[in-house]
């Protein structure tokens, strides 16, 4: 008799219901938000497969005409429709190389500065001041290079250069110019005071990460300011500045209009840093509105082979990156 | 809120927005019918080459205040003005070289001049008045070329006695970018130099034997006024304007003038308008003992077969240029079309256009 209540009892009071409705649109939101999350990433990615293939589609017409010639020659003579981009090509990568050379071991210092030197009254507006140099438009970065860098060049460093540096042999060959301010090096100076605000703020960022326990550890131990940063912050943080430094390498191959101004726009293939020269953005940047037919297709082309060039670029930072954490054991 | 109301607001926004973007084309674009704006004024539209520029923006200012009518020019370039009267964008183009007679059949297109410039070889040399460097065609061209390197070289010193040259270096400065400026200035060198026009030819853009590009007249002008001992190529009104000190060339006829309106003009007046079909004429070394040998024109081009209504437009807007702008032109340092050329291209609107 008393199992019977029991067990309707057991059947009287079930679990709480569930409910359904709710679940399912849970559940149904899920699936929206990744879809549309998805979404986004395949807008980018379309965008950039379609910029790529536009270019590489537009500049079919120089491939068929110039063939292989178009990356080997240096020959560019648009009134015989003759296009060898090896001038431009060659250029983009020696202001590149010398904005590098220039713009890394000022970032470092600065960012060791504002880190490890540096009072703490004095990070903030540093920071800031050097923050605010990568909000400057580039146009204004070509205009200063025009009005106030190249009158130096010409009048001090180039002449200084040529006389000193350009008679040595091998090395030499750099440095021998005409006594103008307008030529590689000059650009390549522009690019490096632009480049350093993206390479400073990733170092300062990275740099402040290293453990405190670790760089008093190491000064404990006897060791100078330079050694901690040569043998503490640097080793640790070196997948991170390595991405910085091709972060500020990819603005700088790929810098138009604060080059075009100062670099001497002359689409010849010279050894020499102070002679004028050329770069990829600079030669489409001058050209482009009236060219027409063959002449389009090799600037098309050419923006193309940036392209591949910056995509190059980048690969080699994440391998390079991808053989340091292996060898870290990350 | 209810939920379902939050749920559509973002779609509501969206199609609110969108509704406010519809609005119909405003004055910058072409518009598809004969635009006609307020009380029958009609709109038109070019675009082309940047010489003429300051040059339209001032006849479109004071047309529109003598008569109401609208017209929008763009400078996107000789090649970009041709480009788009081709496919019949825009009612007119404008371009610093003028399309071959064949050219403009195949398009159906009408070329007549609007208005004459030129282009003037400037210095940077300490203690040089303008005008007082004296220089040939072929001289020219051997500078460009590299020929010539040195301020002292013997051709220079032997065409001026008087002038104090300095043993420093020519710097060259050309253009970096494509340009109708760029176009005369050759084509003028390979009439003179055999030897230009071999290793170079002429163009828009060519592949210049030496020296830095700046970029529009105003990058040749600021290049030549940095750097000592330069020789670079602007238009009269960026020489005019920046006081730079310019060279006198030597014309066809043997003698030395120096640039302005009235060198320009004369070179305009004695060119041979009148052998030339659909006016296909470059007007560099031009005979004439007082003709300007580096003076430039700008075409206009006119599509034969668009809606009679804008050709009509566009041709009242140029007549009204040619018989009440030539003040303006002159104060911006262009040089009106003389009234010989005038009256020619009057009657080859009548007889290509049936316009009156």
């Amino acid at each position: 008799m008393n199992a019977i209540p029991a067990s309707a009892a057991l059947q009287a009071a079930p679990a709480a219901p569930p409910r359904p409705g709710r679940d399912r649109r849970d559940a149904r939101a899920d699936r929206w938000f990744r879809r549309v999350l998805a979404a986004t990433v395949a807008v980018v990615l379309l965008a950039l497969a379609s910029a790529a293939l536009s270019m590489l589609w537009g500049g079919r017409e120089a491939l068929q005409s110039q063939g292989l010639g178009f990356f080997l020659s240096a020959d560019w003579n648009p009134v015989e429709n003759r296009y060898g981009a090896l001038a431009p090509i060659a250029g983009t990568l020696a202001t590149a190389f010398v904005a590098m050379a220039l713009a890394v071991p000022l970032s470092f210092g600065i960012a060791v500065f504002l880190t490890e030197v540096a009072p703490r009254w004095v990070r903030g507006p540093v920071g800031s001041a050097i923050e605010l140099l990568a909000a400057i438009p580039s146009i204004i970065y070509g205009m200063w290079g025009l009005f106030v860098l190249v009158p130096v060049m010409t009048a001090h460093v180039t002449p200084w250069l040529n006389a000193h540096l350009g008679t040595l042999p091998g090395v030499g060959l750099l440095f021998r110019g005409p006594p103008l301010g307008i030529g590689v090096l000059t650009a390549g100076l522009v690019l490096a005071i632009m480049v350093v605000p993206f390479i400073t703020a990733v170092m300062r960022e990275v740099f402040l990460t290293v453990p405190a326990r670790l760089k008093e550890s190491a000064h404990a131990l006897g060791a100078t300011r330079w050694e901690v940063c040569r043998d503490v912050v640097l080793p640790y943080t070196r997948s991170a500045v390595i991405g910085g430094i091709f972060l500020g390498l990819g603005r700088a191959l790929g810098e138009t209009m604060a080059v075009a101004f100062v670099v001497g726009n002359s689409v010849r293939l010279t050894p020499s840093l102070l002679e004028p020269g050329t770069t990829i953005a600079a030669l489409i940047a001058n050209d482009f509105g009236e060219a027409t037919q063959t002449y389009r297709s090799a600037l098309l082309l050419l923006g193309f082979v940036l392209f591949a060039v910056t995509f190059v670029v980048l690969a080699l930072a994440r391998l390079m990156l991808a053989r340091l954490a292996r060898r870290e054991g990350a | 809120m209810t939920v379902s109301a939050l749920r559509l607001a973002p779609f509501l926004l969206a199609a609110a927005l969108a509704a406010t973007g519809c609005q119909p084309a405003s004055d910058g674009t072409p518009p598809a019918d004969a635009g006609t704006g307020p009380a029958g004024a009609t709109r038109i539209s070019g675009a082309g080459a940047s010489f003429v520029y300051p040059l339209m923006s001032r006849w479109s200012a004071d047309y529109n205040a003598a008569t109401g009518h609208q017209v929008n020019y763009q400078s996107i370039g000789s090649s970009g003005g041709i480009a788009q009267v081709k496919q019949g964008t825009v009612d007119f183009g404008s371009s610093d070289k003028p399309l071959s007679a064949a050219e403009l059949a195949e398009a159906g297109l009408g070329q007549f001049p609007s208005a004459i410039g030129g282009v003037v070889p400037v210095v940077n040399l300490q203690g040089l008045a303008p005008g007082e460097l004296r220089l040939t065609g072929p001289l020219l061209a051997d500078i460009f070329l590299g020929k010539v390197r040195a301020w002292d070289d013997p051709a220079l010193v032997a065409l001026n006695p008087g002038v104090a040259l300095p043993a420093s270096p020519i710097s060259v400065v050309h253009r970096s970018d494509g340009s109708g400026t760029s176009f005369n200035f050759t084509n003028y060198l390979s009439k003179v130099s055999a030897d230009w026009k071999a290793q170079v030819g002429e163009g828009t853009s060519v592949a210049w034997p030496l020296g830095v590009g700046g970029k529009g007249n105003e990058g040749v002008a600021s290049y030549v006024q940095q750097i000592d001992g330069s020789i670079g190529y602007v238009e009269l009104a960026y020489a005019l304007q920046n006081a730079m000190p310019y060279a006198s060339m030597q014309n066809a006829d043997g003698r030395f003038v120096e640039p302005g309106a009235e060198s320009f003009a004369a070179a305009a007046r004695t060119a041979d308008w009148t052998s030339a079909s659909e006016f296909d004429l470059v007007i560099t070394n031009a005979p004439g003992p007082d003709a300007w040998p580096i003076a430039a024109t700008n075409f206009i081009l006119v599509p034969k077969a668009a809606d009679p209504a804008r050709t009509r437009a566009t041709l009242d807007f140029f007549r009204w240029a040619f018989a009440s702008g030539t003040e303006q032109a002159s104060e911006l340092h262009y040089v009106p079309l003389p009234p010989e050329l005038v009256a020619q291209v009057e009657a080859y609107w009548a007889s290509g256009f049936g316009y009156e």
